[in-house]
């Protein structure tokens, strides 16, 4: 699904639990909010939906998705894409998880593909864009150890 | 260098560090009682925070006649800023967080 211009980044983790569980935590909203956003996800090709979180200095924490791939319990993809007026140069990826059958669980892949080569050197000028990231930061760094 | 990634973001998830970068970068060059007035921490303190910010490469120091004085260096913030190391971040922590999911979850 990448281009050749654009980079992927993958996060796998075999969990032990059934496809069919972890496939519910990925597809029912009430579930998904609970470990990644807010949001009005439906499993249905072609459903438009929104990621909401708290709005920071430089992001407005809308992000625009729509559904593209649908496979029970073994697929998913959605589109993951900046939103409003921050689309026209932001980021445009796309989310793939693939769930496989292991003895015991399942393994978890997420693929977030398209990134654009200039979207890691925004860094330059006067507003820094890394602002954004700073509330979460805290919690991930406490897992760096 | 993911080494030098999880030392810069060590050093700006302290709030109070965090704030004097934040002014170094708006506000241009300072000396430590300057910081030291709108910190909220003494000047000891202060000082400490500038030695970790220097460490990550955050904040540069200049002699002038008896004073030294502090300007940022946003440039060092490019790890930081590298889309793929952050969402990398963010979804192992999303990660974590399904799992916790699922243990609650029935079968």
């Amino acid at each position: 699904m990448s281009k050749p211009d654009t980079r992927s980044l993958v996060v796998e983790r075999e969990m032990p639990h059934p496809p069919e569980k972890v496939w519910r935590a990925l597809t029912q909203s009430a579930l998904i909010e609970e470990w990644l956003m807010q949001n009005d996800f439906q499993p249905v090709v072609g459903h438009k939906f929104n990621f909401r979180a708290k709005p920071m200095p430089n992001w407005n924490g809308v992000t625009d998705c729509e559904v593209l791939l649908v496979e029970a319990p073994a697929r998913l993809a959605y589109s993951w894409n900046a939103s409003a007026d921050e689309a026209a140069n932001g980021l445009k990826t796309i989310v793939t998880w693939t769930l496989t059958p292991t003895k015991g669980g399942t393994r978890v892949r997420m693929e977030q593909s398209g990134f654009r080569p200039e979207e890691e050197a925004n860094y330059q000028g006067a507003s820094y864009g890394w602002q954004r990231f700073m509330g979460s930061l805290e919690q991930v760094v406490a897992r760096l150890g | 260098m993911p080494a030098t990634a999880d030392n810069l973001f060590k050093t700006l998830a302290d709030p109070t560090r965090r704030a004097i970068f934040e002014r170094l970068a708006r506000d241009g060059e300072q000396t430590v009682w300057m910081l030291t007035d709108r910190a909220g921490v003494s000047q000891p303190a202060v000082s400490k925070h500038l030695g970790v910010l220097k460490l990550a490469g955050l904040v540069r120091e200049r002699r002038d006649g008896r004073e030294t004085r502090y300007s940022a260096r946003p440039r060092a913030l490019a790890p930081l800023v590298d889309w793929m190391s952050l969402y990398a971040a963010f979804w192992r922590d999303r990660f974590d967080r399904l799992e916790d999911l699922l243990k609650r979850m029935d079968q």
